[in-house]
């Protein structure tokens, strides 16, 4: 017998040209690379699973288990996340991230930028900035235990990709003010953010909050609180409203450029949280509940993350140049919170004004 | 005098990435305001802080893996370019339908296991490693996805391809997968997220599963998964080193001794009886290489279980007071070598042919010669088996396992999933007043005692506990096979021929149709075990412990 070829087309018979996934629904017109490798890797009982879950935890809770989120969906697997991450164009994106860092840092460094950095900048850098990569890292922390318990692989994945930019950004500051420190023989004192952090009254409200946010049991009121509230309120506040403004006119061009692929990463996760909660939100059989349940999510973190924000006012304080003002950062920031919300189509309850 | 080079030019002052690691490791900080929960606990306790070997720092990281990923996705399209399907042994393909269907799971499994670890494991040196194993499991389920739909799109049949995920939920030979990736998952997270998966899988047996058998697939043609699997490979060590440094944190507690022999036992006996039962087939079976100087599966185990992970890595364990079962070992190589269980494996997987999802290629005099000069005695256990199975390939016959030959459907073992194949070792027994079925006495252990509220007194209130419709016969009892083939989903377009076939003939004249296995009846032996009196019970036990000898039809 004549060898077969293994190649597409070298026999035709029944089934010789079915060359696509075709156990789900695209959300568009044709499947995308990013549904492809995404939908339906972690099964369900509901779709395919036909012998349910074959371990239990020790109470009988199975592996994947709506009861661990107060959130219900007739549909957990309408999710796709606006991103499209995947591993390909994850890896492509937080590289291209890295290097772009590289050549800002390393053509800084080669022309002494710190050195021209204002004094009282430095000490604000060393301070606060250095704070924040706090709870940047503590965000990527609590989002690494969240991917866990999605009831849907797209769910789990969006969470994922969001822990890992968190994680990435923290280490950048981390890297990037250690080589400012030793551009500048060690003047900036890298372990003074981490007691500003945990001692500084103006960062306590901030970390009370996310310390909240991580007690929380429920993985998507942490994905929402993180991203609809707690960057919204704090850490974009802080990175956009203060950081990025003011930089350039102490004399730091690297600084924004750096803490703008933080920025440019919440886009993209806030775009995901959108698209995961608007979902939510309008389920058809439980959409109100759902809403009900945002909303008495709102009630717990905006007062705190609000408490927050108006607690690291005087930062704004701090700078030589006076020439941004803490109360337009905080309306940005409620602008864009409000933004957001009327996206998920969420009403900010009354117990939680801005 | 020697050119000066660019990075000599451009040198700055940098900090070491040793360096840098200690640093990132004081990033995280002890809450004082709220104290997170612990959503998955642990009955061990772990007071050392284990260190990060690996020193992982985010900022090279995502560099490295993106170069990866381009010279993986490179070669796939050099593949292409190079007409590889063209000389791709078909056989072999199609057991990759079985294999890319299982695989991404256990490893988005494996990432999902992090949040558990990082929950568990104090201090904070290893979160950058917990990140970077999240991201490569991330990484390999969606690589591997994709080599799957690449296949799909250019092999000959893509059938069973293109309904991968389903099947995956669906079919009698994916539970075992099922049963590999949910124990990464649930129960102790120290259990399941570091001895389980780490500490055995990932540092023993992704040696067969991503190095042995791409070894396999080049001789077969196909280049394309040993470029996606090494690349895999190549994240496995961070893994590793994740799993020692906890493992080291875990036997500095001398009160979490007797955890760490149980769950060594049950991780190494279950990653056997799964892994060992699914590569061996793939590698034995799956291949139209029959060089006599390669290396057998038992072989290539004897490097890379044996030697590799037995004698290097768990020997050590024992200067620690760690109780180490060399017996278990020991067996499992019996099981390999003396007792056929690969090859009964391979039996079992064709036999059901008509519930898969993919083609099994029948044995050929070239393979008979290859399997007697590595198994010698292999003719005759099984000569007889590969030629009914040949000759009763076509559907002007009935499927092979309704016909008279002496082969008896076997048990299920509800610990591993693989059924109870050396049928000498089959045990049954009682957990909670109901009868269960076993491959081997290590697997009865694994479900009556490791898998339960006590371990030899101590309470272990954080075990999983085996759940779930865990035999797959059970759901189908009674039923017709052709209604059983249509409520799976494993038809083809045209509603009638079925996705898998007993050959590789792409003939739609030589194709099995649902037609072809009505009028045939399931059955779960379990089920039917259960049903008997005592005494008729017993005789089965006794007559199913004494095996079965093939007649030729």
């Amino acid at each position: 017998m004549e060898k077969q070829s293994g190649a597409a087309g070298s026999a035709i018979f029944v089934g010789w040209d079915s060359r696509q996934y075709n156990y789900y629904t695209p959300k568009g017109r044709k499947a995308t690379l990013y549904e492809d490798v995404t939908v339906d890797v972690q099964p369900d009982p509901e779709r395919y699973l036909i012998q349910d879950w074959i371990i239990s935890f020790a109470n009988g809770a199975p592996a994947y288990n709506k009861a661990l989120t107060a959130i219900k969906s007739s549909n957990w697997h309408e999710y796709r996340a606006p991103d499209e991450e995947h591993e390909r164009n994850h890896f492509a994106r937080q590289s291209e991230i890295e290097e772009t860092i590289k050549i800002i840092t390393t053509s800084a460094r080669a022309q002494g930028a710190a050195r021209n950095y204002e004094t009282g900048w430095v000490k604000i850098l060393q301070d606060h900035v250095g704070a924040l990569k706090h709870p940047e890292h503590g965000l990527g922390g609590i989002l690494l235990v969240a991917q866990r318990d999605g009831m849907t692989q797209m769910i789990n994945n969006s969470i994922l990709t969001n822990s890992s930019y968190k994680l990435r950004f923290a280490q950048d500051l981390l890297l990037y003010l250690a080589e400012v420190s030793l551009d500048l023989d060690g003047a900036l004192d890298e372990g003074a953010g981490k007691d500003h952090w945990l001692n500084d009254p103006i960062w306590q409200g901030a970390r009370r909050a996310i310390e909240t946010i991580g007690g929380a049991s429920d993985h998507l009121e942490q994905y929402f609180a993180i991203n609809v509230v707690y960057e919204a309120l704090v850490t974009e506040l802080f990175r956009s409203g203060f950081v990025m403004q003011c930089g350039a006119m102490h004399g730091d061009f690297v600084t924004p450029a750096i803490v703008a692929t933080g920025e440019g990463d919440y886009e993209r996760n806030l775009a995901n949280a959108i698209e995961m909660f608007h979902i939510f939100a309008h389920d058809p059989t439980y959409g109100a509940h759902n809403q009900a349940v945002m909303q008495g999510w709102l009630v717990t973190y905006v007062p705190l993350c609000v408490a927050a924000a108006r607690q690291l006012q005087p930062i704004w304080s701090q700078t030589q140049v006076k020439r941004v003002k803490f109360v337009d950062a905080y309306e940005r920031a409620k602008h864009r919170i409000s933004n957001t919300l009327a996206q998920i189509d969420v009403a900010l309850p009354k117990e939680a004004q801005l | 005098m020697a050119a000066t080079t660019l990075s000599k030019i451009t040198k700055q002052k940098k900090i070491s990435n040793a360096e840098a690691s200690r640093r990132i490791g004081d990033l995280g900080w002890t809450p004082t305001y709220v104290q997170a929960l612990v959503k998955y606990p642990t009955d061990y306790v772990l007071n050392k802080i284990p260190k990060d070997p690996m020193r992982q720092v985010l900022r090279s990281y995502f560099p490295m893996q993106d170069e990866k990923d381009n010279r993986v996705f490179g070669a796939l399209d050099a593949g292409l370019r190079g007409d590889m399907f063209r000389n791709v042994e078909p056989r072999w393909i199609e057991w990759m339908k079985l294999f890319l269907a299982i695989i991404p799971f256990p490893e988005i499994s494996a990432a999902r296991s992090m949040a558990m670890l990082s929950h568990v494991v104090p201090g904070d040196n290893l979160q950058t490693g917990f990140a970077t194993q999240m991201i490569d499991e991330l990484r390999h389920s969606t690589i591997q996805m994709n080599l799957k739909k690449w296949y799909m799109e250019n092999y000959v049949d893509p059938t069973g391809f293109d309904i991968t995920e389903m099947a995956f939920g669906k079919c009698y030979a994916t539970t075992i997968g099922r049963q590999f990736a949910e124990g990464f998952i649930t129960g102790d997270a120290i259990t399941a997220a570091n001895i389980y998966l780490t500490v055995v899988a990932e540092t023993a047996y992704t040696n067969t599963l991503f190095v042995a058998m791409p070894s396999e697939a080049a001789r077969n043609g196909d280049y394309a998964l040993p470029t996606v699997f090494l690349s895999v490979q190549s994240d496995e060590s961070r893994h590793i080193g994740n799993g020692h440094a906890i493992l080291m944190s875990i036997l500095d507690n001398p009160d979490n001794h007797l955890l760490l022999e149980r769950d060594l036992r049950y991780a190494f006996w279950q990653n056997h009886a799964i892994v060992d039962a699914a590569i061996g087939t793939f590698v034995e079976y799956g291949t139209k290489n029959r060089d006599k100087g390669k290396e057998s599966y038992a072989e290539l185990w004897h490097r890379w279980i044996y030697n590799d992970y037995y004698r290097s890595y768990m020997l050590p364990l024992e200067k620690y007071g760690i109780k180490i079962h060399h017996d278990d070992v020991e067996a499992a190589w019996d099981r390999i070598v003396k007792k056929d269980y690969v090859h009964y494996t391979a039996q079992f997987f064709s036999a059901g042919w008509p519930v898969n999802f993919w083609r099994i290629d029948g044995m050929t005099e070239a393979d008979f010669e290859w399997f007697e000069a590595k198994y010698p005695g292999w003719y005759a256990k099984f000569g007889a088996y590969w030629e009914n199975y040949r000759d009763l390939s076509l559907p002007n016959n009935p499927p092979s396992l309704w016909v008279d030959t002496g082969y008896v459907y076997p048990h299920r073992c509800w610990s591993c999933m693989v059924p109870c194949l050396i049928r000498e070792d089959f045990v049954v027994d009682t957990v909670d007043g109901e009868l269960y079925t076993y491959c081997s006495d290590l697997c009865r252990w694994t479900h009556k005692y490791a898998f339960a509220a006590e371990y030899e007194g101590r309470p272990t209130p954080a075990m999983g506990r085996f759940s779930g419709k865990r035999q797959w016969e059970t759901i189908y009892h009674g039923w017709d096979l052709a209604d059983c083939i249509k409520d799976l989903g494993f038809v083809r377009s045209d509603g009638k021929t079925l996705i898998p076939q007993p050959h590789l003939h792409m003939d739609d004249s030589k194709m099995w149709k649902l037609e072809h296995v009505r009028g045939f009846e399931l059955r779960s032996p379990l089920l039917d075990l259960r049903a008997m009196t005592p005494e008729a019970r017993e005789k089965h036990i006794a007559e199913y412990k004494k095996g079965f000898t093939i007649k030729r039809i």
